[in-house]
C-alpha cells in the first residue's frame, strides 16, 4: 500500500458513502491530510502477520442473554419524539424521500 | 476527599465548588452548569444529615460530568453541533450509580467533539486551557474533567478513554487519570466511539479516590451486555512486599521528552530502594498499535456516528428538499473536520478493495499486540511507562497535521487495543513548571491492586 495516493475523485467517493458535502477547501485539506494518515497506518505492511488470527473485541464472554420479556424502557414515547424537530401524530416529520 | 457530615454541610461543598468554576470561567472548562439544581441536591443532603439518615458515600461531593454522559441535567452534546439541544430523557448508569450515593454534579466539562481528539481543540465549544499553562493544551478528549480536577473546583471528575483520553489529559494536568480493565464500568448511555475500545473511568486527586469510585461504579449492567460481573471488590489484595516492574525499551527513546525520560528513572531508582524487583522487556509489536489503532477504531467511528442524521435528535439543518439532502446537510454542517477525517478513513479502511490491506492487517496486529502483553505480564506485575512524548503542547500547534496529534497517544493507544488498565500517576514538573506524568499498566483484572501499587510511586 506504500505509495499509493488518495486522489480527488477517492474523497469525492468517501465524502458520498459517509454522506458530506464538501466545499472545495475542504476537499483540498481532507486530502492532504487522509493521504498524510494513509501514509502512516501503511507502516502495518512491515509487521509479519502470516498465521496470526485476527482480534475484533476483547470482551472475555460471549452470548449475553436475558429471559425474553417484555422490558419497560427506560424512557417513554412521548419523550423520545419530544427530541425531533417535527412531530405529527407520534409520527417523526421529514422532507419528502424522493 | 471531602464528604458532607455534620461538621461539613453539602451546600458549603457546593457552593465552593461553584465559585471556584466562576473563578476559572476563561479556562472554558464547562459546558454546562446548573446551580440552583446543584445546591436544591446539596441542602436535600444536609437535611437528610440533620435529620440522622443514612447518607451515600459520596455525600454532598461534588463533580463535573464529561459531556459524553447522558442525563436528564444538561443537554448532553459530546461538544459537537450536530447533538445540541439533545436533552437525555435517560441517565448513564455510572451517573445513576455516583448520584444514588448522593454526589452532585455541578456541571458538564468540555472535550473534543465525540471525544475525537488529544487536545479539547476539536470542541465545538473550543479550547479548553491547561491548568498550568494558559497558552498550552489542556489535552484531550477529556480535557475539562482534568482541568476541573487539577484547578480544584471539584474532588472528581467522569471521563471516557478510547485512546488515552483520560491518562494522557491526567498526565499534561497533574492529576490522577484510571482507565479500567475493558467492561469494567457500563457504558449504557455513554455516547459511542469505539465500541471495542471505549472504557468510562476517573479523574481524581489520589488513588484512594479512584479506588472509592471503582469500587461505587463497576460491575454487569443488565443495560450493557460488555459489561463483566464485579470482580473489582473481590480482588484478593496482594500481600507480596516486593513487586516485579516491566521497563519497555521500546517506549525509551529520543522521541520521548528528555525531563519525562529522567521522571520515570527516578521512579525506577524509587522502587527499586522499596525493595521491588526492576525488569527490561522487549515489546517490538506496541510501534506499530497506532497505526493499527488509527484504523480499527476510524472504521468503529463511521460506523458508531452514521446514526447521527438529523431526523429523531439533536442539530438538523434547515432548509433541505429531501431527505438525502436533510441527511447530508445536517452531517456536513454538525461535525466538526476532526470527526469528518475518522469517518472518511473509517469508511476507506472498510471499503472493498481496501478491506483486507488495512482493516483485517490492523486486526492481525491487535492479535499480536495482545500476546505481548500477556507474554509481558508473564515476567512482570506491572508496566512503568511514559503517557504521552511531552508534556502540554502550545495551542494550535498541531491542528494543521492530524498525524502528529495522532503521535500523542502512541504510548496509551496499545493499552486500549489489548483491553488492560492504565493509571496515570502524576510526578512532579518540568523545568518550565509542565506537569509530568507516568502510566501504571497491569494486566486484566488487576486494577485494584494496580491502584494500591501506585502508592509505591508517591
Amino acid at each position: 500500500m506504500l505509495g499509493m495516493d488518495i486522489k480527488r475523485e477517492d474523497i469525492l467517493h468517501l465524502a458520498a458513502l459517509s454522506k458530506f458535502s464538501l466545499s472545495d477547501a475542504e476537499i483540498t485539506a481532507l486530502g492532504k491530510d487522509l493521504n498524510d494518515i494513509v501514509k502512516y497506518i501503511s507502516q502495518l505492511d512491515e509487521l509479519d502477520t502470516d498465521n496470526v488470527e485476527p482480534t475484533y473485541q476483547v470482551f472475555e464472554m460471549q452470548n449475553i442473554w436475558r429471559d425474553d420479556e417484555v422490558k419497560i424502557q427506560d424512557a417513554e414515547r412521548e419523550a423520545l419524539l419530544a427530541l425531533t424537530k417535527e412531530e405529527k401524530e407520534y409520527q417523526i416529520k421529514v422532507p419528502k424521500v424522493l | 476527599m471531602k464528604v458532607a457530615n455534620n461538621k461539613i454541610t453539602a451546600e458549603r461543598l457546593v457552593k465552593d465548588a461553584l465559585t471556584k468554576a466562576k473563578h476559572f470561567a476563561d479556562y472554558n472548562i464547562f459546558t454546562y452548569i446548573d446551580e440552583e439544581n446543584a445546591l436544591r441536591k446539596a441542602r436535600d443532603i444536609d437535611k437528610r444529615i440533620a435529620n440522622g439518615e443514612k447518607v451515600g458515600r459520596l455525600a454532598g461531593v461534588p463533580y463535573a460530568l464529561k459531556d459524553n454522559f447522558l442525563s436528564p441535567d444538561g443537554d448532553t452534546t459530546a461538544s459537537a453541533r450536530i447533538l445540541t439541544g439533545f436533552h437525555s430523557p435517560i441517565t448513564a448508569t455510572a451517573v445513576a450509580k455516583l448520584e444514588a450515593e448522593d454526589a452532585i454534579m455541578i456541571g458538564r466539562t468540555n472535550m473534543d467533539a465525540f471525544a475525537h481528539g488529544s487536545s479539547t481543540e476539536n470542541s465545538f465549544f473550543g479550547p479548553t486551557l491547561n491548568a498550568y499553562d494558559k497558552e498550552r493544551v489542556a489535552g484531550g478528549s477529556s480535557g475539562g474533567s482534568a482541568v476541573a480536577v487539577a484547578l480544584d473546583i471539584v474532588e472528581f471528575a467522569t471521563g471516557t478513554d478510547t485512546g488515552g483520553s483520560i491518562r494522557q489529559p491526567a498526565s499534561l494536568n497533574g492529576v490522577y487519570g484510571f482507565k479500567p480493565t475493558y467492561g469494567t464500568i457500563s457504558r449504557y448511555g455513554v455516547v459511542a466511539m469505539a465500541s471495542s475500545t471505549d472504557c468510562v473511568g476517573f479523574f481524581a486527586k489520589s488513588p484512594d479516590d479512584i479506588d472509592l469510585l471503582m469500587s461505587i461504579t463497576n460491575g454487569q449492567d443488565p443495560n450493557d451486555m460488555t459489561t463483566l460481573p464485579d470482580y473489582y471488590s473481590a480482588s484478593e489484595s496482594s500481600e507480596k512486599t516486593s513487586a516485579t516492574i516491566g521497563i519497555v525499551k521500546d517506549f525509551d527513546n529520543e522521541s520521548v521528552d528528555v525531563e519525562i525520560r529522567d521522571a520515570l528513572k527516578d521512579k525506577i531508582a524509587l522502587l527499586k530502594s522499596k525493595g521491588h524487583k526492576i525488569v527490561e522487556l522487549e515489546m517490538p509489536s506496541l510501534k506499530y498499535a497506532l497505526a493499527a489503532y488509527y484504523i480499527i477504531v476510524p472504521a468503529e467511528i463511521a460506523s458508531n456516528l452514521s446514526r447521527y442524521d438529523g431526523v429523531r435528535y439533536g442539530f438538523r439543518s434547515e432548509d433541505s428538499d429531501n431527505l438525502a439532502d436533510l441527511y447530508t446537510k445536517t452531517r456536513s454542517e454538525g461535525f466538526m473536520p476532526e470527526n469528518k477525517r475518522r469517518i472518511m478513513i473509517g469508511n476507506f479502511v472498510l471499503s472493498s478493495g481496501f478491506y483486507d490491506a488495512f482493516f483485517l492487517k490492523a486486526a492481525k496486529a491487535r492479535t499480536l499486540i495482545v500476546q505481548e502483553y500477556a507474554k509481558a505480564f508473564e515476567k512482570c506485575d506491572y508496566l512503568l511507562t511514559p503517557v504521552s512524548p511531552s508534556p502540554a503542547f502550545k495551542i494550535g500547534e498541531k491542528t494543521d497535521d492530524p498525524v502528529s496529534m495522532y503521535l500523542e497517544d502512541v504510548m496509551t493507544v496499545p493499552v486500549n487495543l489489548a483491553g488492560v488498565p492504565g493509571l496515570t500517576i502524576p510526578v512532579g514538573q518540568n523545568q518550565a513548571g509542565l506537569p509530568l506524568g507516568l502510566q501504571l499498566v497491569g494486566p486484566r483484572r488487576s486494577d485494584k491492586n494496580l491502584i494500591n501499587f501506585a502508592k509505591e510511586l508517591i
